[in-house]
């Protein structure tokens, strides 16, 4: 099964927006990076490369963020980890439920989630 | 005797003092375009860096690049973080074999690399990269064409840098929170830019300290104000 990241500059954002996607959702691994380490405002990619490696059931992960740096740090923490991980170019929320009910469908591949996800965006 | 990597460390601490000391500078240039925070998030990044590297046992010029990466990267917030901090990271690599003229200019084309990739930023939008982009050809050709010393050859990286940092003032800013701003960008210097600028400044004092040569005296850069 596909896995999710969700990336916030804020950790109680990313942790609302997984609880949203995993009300649909509940058996997909949906892990959450937040917050700059120090409880303030910001991203740190060794903590989106551990949410990714968390995430990761072995098919691979997709990864939402919100703005900025966040998208920086999130392609930091691909390239530094090990898991195969891809980043949707969606809408957190909607990108987020999109992704999470697409990973439920048995044959649904990274391909396929991401670009459900991205489609969320209308 | 102090080894390669001892002086690589000196360096990041010389690095940190530097960016203390224009702390105050950085904001101010931050506050006119972005968010007011460069300054106070990269004081923090690299006075981290400086105590993370100063731990490091036996250090070599690739261990201490790589942990400054890793530590800017968790410790300075915004894009500057990934930005720095993760083309440090990457760079790295280039230095496994040690610190010499050849893996000098391969680790700041690499880093160059990193840094454009990952910003998507291009010469001209008025980031880091255009005082980035001349300051690594000028190294290079330094080196390789001219057959330059090393001090020589930092000497007119840091010159091409500054000169690309006096560049950002004319510039719309298309990349970043200054992007936002539009065409009243324009009249602000880059501080991405000038910070890039602190750090070469540093890396050629203490290379030139290192080496028991005097820093060489490099061109102060004009800056055009169109608003002047």
């Amino acid at each position: 099964m596909i896995g999710i990241v969700i990336v916030s500059h804020s950790a109680t954002a990313a942790r609302g927006v997984a609880e949203i996607a995993a009300e649909r959702a509940p058996d997909v691994p949906i892990a959450t990076a937040g917050g700059d380490g120090h409880g303030g405002i910001g991203t740190v990619p060794d903590e989106i490369a551990a949410a990714i490696a968390s995430a990761d059931a072995g098919d691979g992960v997709v990864i939402l963020t919100d703005l900025g740096s966040a998208v920086m740090n999130a392609e930091v923490a691909v390239e530094l980890g090990e898991a195969t991980a891809v980043i949707a170019d969606a809408p957190l929320v909607e990108g987020a439920v999109a992704a999470a009910v697409t990973a439920t469908d048995p044959g649904a591949d990274l391909a396929r989630v991401r670009e459900e996800a991205e489609r969320a965006g209308g | 005797m102090s080894t390669a990597g001892d002086a690589v460390v000196r360096c990041v601490a010389a690095i940190a003092a530097a960016i203390e000391a224009d702390r105050d500078w950085l904001t101010e240039l931050d506050s006119a375009i972005g968010d007011a925070d460069h300054g106070g998030n990269m004081a923090r990044g690299w006075a981290a860096a400086a105590a993370a590297v100063g731990e490091l046992d036996e250090p070599t010029p690739e261990t201490v690049i790589k942990q400054t990466g890793r530590t800017l990267m968790a410790e300075v917030g915004g894009a500057a973080g990934p930005l720095y901090g993760g083309s440090l990271l990457f760079a790295s690599a280039e230095l496994a074999d040690g610190l010499t003229t050849e893996t000098a200019v391969a680790f700041a084309e690499t880093y160059l690399e990193k840094l454009t990739d990952r910003g998507g930023a291009r010469l001209g939008d008025a980031t880091m990269v255009d005082a980035v982009t001349p300051a690594v050809h000028a190294l290079r050709a330094a080196i390789e064409v001219d057959g330059a010393t090393p001090v020589a050859a930092l000497a007119a990286a840091v010159t091409a840098a500054r000169r690309g940092m006096a560049a950002t003032v004319g510039l719309r800013a298309s990349k970043g929170r200054a992007s936002y701003l539009g065409w009243r960008s324009v009249g602000h210097q880059d501080p991405g830019a000038t910070s890039t600028v602190i750090i070469c400044e540093t890396i050629l004092e203490v290379l030139a300290d290192e080496l028991d040569e005097p820093v060489p005296s490099v061109p102060a850069v004009t800056v055009h104000d169109p608003d002047a």
